[in-house]
């Protein structure tokens, strides 16, 4: 149960983004020049969606993690095990090595912006990642620590049905974050 | 010394958000609807959240620019010394006790919130629309801090340079101005 009076039938966010539209407008815009909009980032959207998943996952937001775990499936073009993998240790996973490098920064940013440290730093330039690779992974884990807390701070609903974030992660995916949530049936 | 190259005569948050500005006006805006606009809890209360999630996090450039801000609303500059101290004995009213709880609570995890904090708060007259905004203030600067500390922008030693941005936060809010930081470094 939610700990305010939320719109029924959107979980997660999307409660939150139906009851308080004047907060979720720059909220959504900023997620869809983050994460979405191909042309912001040298980071593709499947790997930047890839650090809030992995950033979501460690914050144990069951909510979130699902459901950019079913974004990042679908910008990888279906590659489940990818976003397993790197739920599981982003240092094992299929990902490239300056990827796992900035998974690491995105780690640190997860426990507290202190942790980072100058080491963090120079493993990712040693692995190419250019200033703005690296602005950009500290400010997509920072930004799901918002998200995280928004979402779990209200207590809001978590579906159990994975159906339900593979067709959320299929709309975003497709439809990026600009497009009105579609409702669920609460079970 | 910052981890990437940013203007130096912005430190902070300042030099992040001149350093991408295609992020920085949407966490302006949502900056400025949630401390600046129309709540039934006072600029210098949500002024007071930001202080006590950013201390609770340990960002030392939030916790000095939102006590500088908080100040820049409320008569007495102790209080925003107070709540950092300890919330329960803080000369805030009950509700914002509840509220400040939460928020610290927020900035650790959101999981860490409990109904019994939500029911202390509403016993107090917390209505759905401050608990919804406490929460998300308190999100918002466990962005804020993150942001600050993870890239390790400068922090300035100087007590008055809090003065003069609080200062700032006070006569022309969050959102984008000309000449915004004029006179900030000095």
């Amino acid at each position: 149960m939610p700990y305010i009076a939320l719109p029924e039938g959107f979980p997660g966010i999307r409660s939150l983004f139906m009851y308080s539209p004047d907060t979720a407008k720059p909220l959504n815009d900023l997620v869809q020049t983050l994460l979405y909009d191909p042309t912001t980032s040298t980071l593709t959207p499947g790997e930047r969606e890839l650090i809030a998943t992995y950033t979501s996952s460690l914050n144990e937001c069951k909510y979130c993690a699902n459901t950019h775990g079913a974004i990042a499936r679908y910008q990888l073009d279906g590659d489940g095990d990818v976003v397993k993998g790197v739920i599981k240790d982003p240092a094992t996973a299929n990902i490239s090595s300056k990827l796992k490098t900035l998974m690491n920064i995105a780690a640190k940013v997860q426990q507290s912006g202190r942790s980072v440290t100058p080491e963090d730093i120079d493993a990712a330039r040693k692995q190419g990642a250019t200033d703005k690779e690296i602005h950009d992974a500290v400010l997509i884990a920072a930004t799901f620590c918002l998200f995280n807390r928004y979402v779990d701070g209200l207590g809001t609903w978590a579906p159990d049905d994975p159906a339900v974030y593979d067709a959320i992660g299929k709309q975003r995916a497709s439809e990026g974050y600009l497009t009105k949530p579609f409702k669920i049936a609460q079970q | 010394m910052p981890y990437i190259q940013l203007n130096e005569n912005l430190p902070g948050i300042t030099g992040l958000l001149d350093y991408r500005l295609d992020t920085a006006l949407p966490i302006r805006q949502l900056t400025h609807i949630l401390l600046r606009g129309e709540s039934t809890l006072t600029e210098g209360e949500r002024e007071l959240i930001a202080t006590v999630v950013s201390h609770g996090n340990e960002c030392q450039f939030c916790t000095a620019a939102h006590t500088a801000a908080a100040n820049a609303y409320l008569p007495d500059p102790s209080v925003a010394e107070q709540v950092k101290t300890d919330i329960t004995t803080a000369a805030v009213s009950e509700k914002m006790k509840a509220l400040l709880t939460i928020a610290k609570a927020v900035g650790k995890s959101g999981r860490l919130v409990t109904s019994e904090m939500v029911e202390a708060a509403r016993k107090q007259g917390a209505s759905d629309r401050e608990l919804h905004d406490t929460v998300l203030i308190a999100a918002l600067f466990s962005l804020y801090n993150r942001y600050v500390d993870g890239l390790a922008s400068v922090t300035p030693n100087e007590p008055a340079f809090y003065d003069r941005l609080g200062s700032i936060l006070q006569k022309k809010g969050y959102l984008p101005s000309e000449d915004r930081y004029a006179g900030l470094v000095q």
